[in-house]
């Protein structure tokens, strides 16, 4: 780990990080590939989903749990497939008492399946319960920069605006508006959804996004390893790059090399 | 008597416990949250909770998802 990796922690309610990618656990191929790309992307919070148990049907199945295991992972529990405010808070509490008292959850609450755009009347109204019952909210929403502080004002730990639709790896789609809503922001904000390359992961981190959420880029990757370690190098380098400040943008030419001592006549 | 688990009904006999119900479902020490008609069922109140006919039980587990 670098010098500066070290002194430049991501905080999530009083938590600190060393890695600013945080990655899902969706559409891998099977656990051992899940393990192997979660590994490969040096994350630390990881998402899952809660969903009922299969009765009867192989018992001895493999447990998300026992390949991105508690101890080494912060685990941050979805409310991924709830369009409703008391869906997504009952899924919460599920998965509280499944992750024994742990309370970072990342709130999702869905519009319609063709966008799976956040509905956020819903969404604001699960965050409500789910910060008075003392749940550490991380919260998916739209890029108004209005409605994510509003979030905030709540008392969500990180709001997290969607660079374009679920799944869809189109990039950030309106870096003007993540930029309005970084500028107002006192938590941290986190580009979830939209992330199709490392590149785009890179831009988000330049603009000054505290981290980012990829799922599908990586597990939608030919080779999800290798694109696991690629997004966690260009989180690196966006986040140094803003840190360092880029240079001005210029209208014309500033030649590199000194004009002084050219071989002319 | 007759329950509701994860949506199916399931025959059980009279004073079935939580734990008693994970065993026959074969999911004694698996990572799972039970709620019984809407109401989360702390890990540590499962052998003592008892079922009754009706009750609507959700069991469920970590998969993965973004």
């Amino acid at each position: 780990m670098s010098e500066l990796e070290h002194n430049d922690p991501l905080v999530i309610a009083g938590q600190t990080f060393r890695s600013r990618l945080l990655v899902g656990t969706g559409k891998y191929k099977d656990m051992a590939e899940t393990g192997a790309a979660i590994e490969a992307s040096g994350a630390e919070i990881v998402t899952m989903a809660v969903r009922r148990t299969n009765l009867g049907q192989n018992p001895d199945e493999p447990n998300l749990l026992d390949v991105i295991s508690p101890e080494r992972y912060t685990l941050l529990p979805n409310t991924a497939g709830c369009y409703t405010a008391d869906d997504a808070v009952r899924t919460c509490r599920l998965a509280r008492e499944l992750l024994d008292g742990h309370d970072l959850v990342k709130l999702e609450v869905l519009g319609d399946q063709k966008t799976l755009y956040p509905n956020i009347v819903e969404t604001v109204k699960a965050a409500e319960t789910l910060v008075k019952d003392g749940f550490k909210v991380m919260v998916y929403t739209n890029d108004d920069p209005i409605v994510a502080k509003r979030l905030e004002e709540i008392g969500c730990v990180a709001v997290m605006p969607l660079g374009s639709l679920i799944g869809s790896g189109l990039g950030i789609q309106n870096p003007h508006n993540i930029r309005l809503i970084l500028e107002e922001a006192q938590v941290p904000i986190l580009v979830d959804a939209g992330i199709g390359t490392p590149s785009e992961a890179a831009m988000a981190m330049e603009m000054g996004c505290a981290g980012v959420l990829v799922n599908s880029a990586i597990a939608g990757a030919q080779n999800p390893v290798l694109m696991a370690q690629a997004m966690q190098k260009a989180v690196q380098a966006g986040r140094e790059a803003h840190l360092a400040v880029r240079m001005p943008r210029k209208a014309y030419a500033s030649a590199s090399s000194p004009l002084e001592g050219v071989i002319n006549n | 008597m007759q329950i509701q688990v994860n949506g199916e009904a399931l025959e059980v006999q009279e004073s079935t416990t939580l734990a008693d119900l994970t065993e026959q479902l074969q999911l004694t020490g698996k990572r799972i949250a039970i709620e019984l008609n809407l109401e989360i069922i702390p890990r540590s109140e499962h052998a003592a909770t008892r079922l009754s006919s009706g009750d609507r039980v959700e069991i469920v587990h970590a998969i993965g998802g973004g």
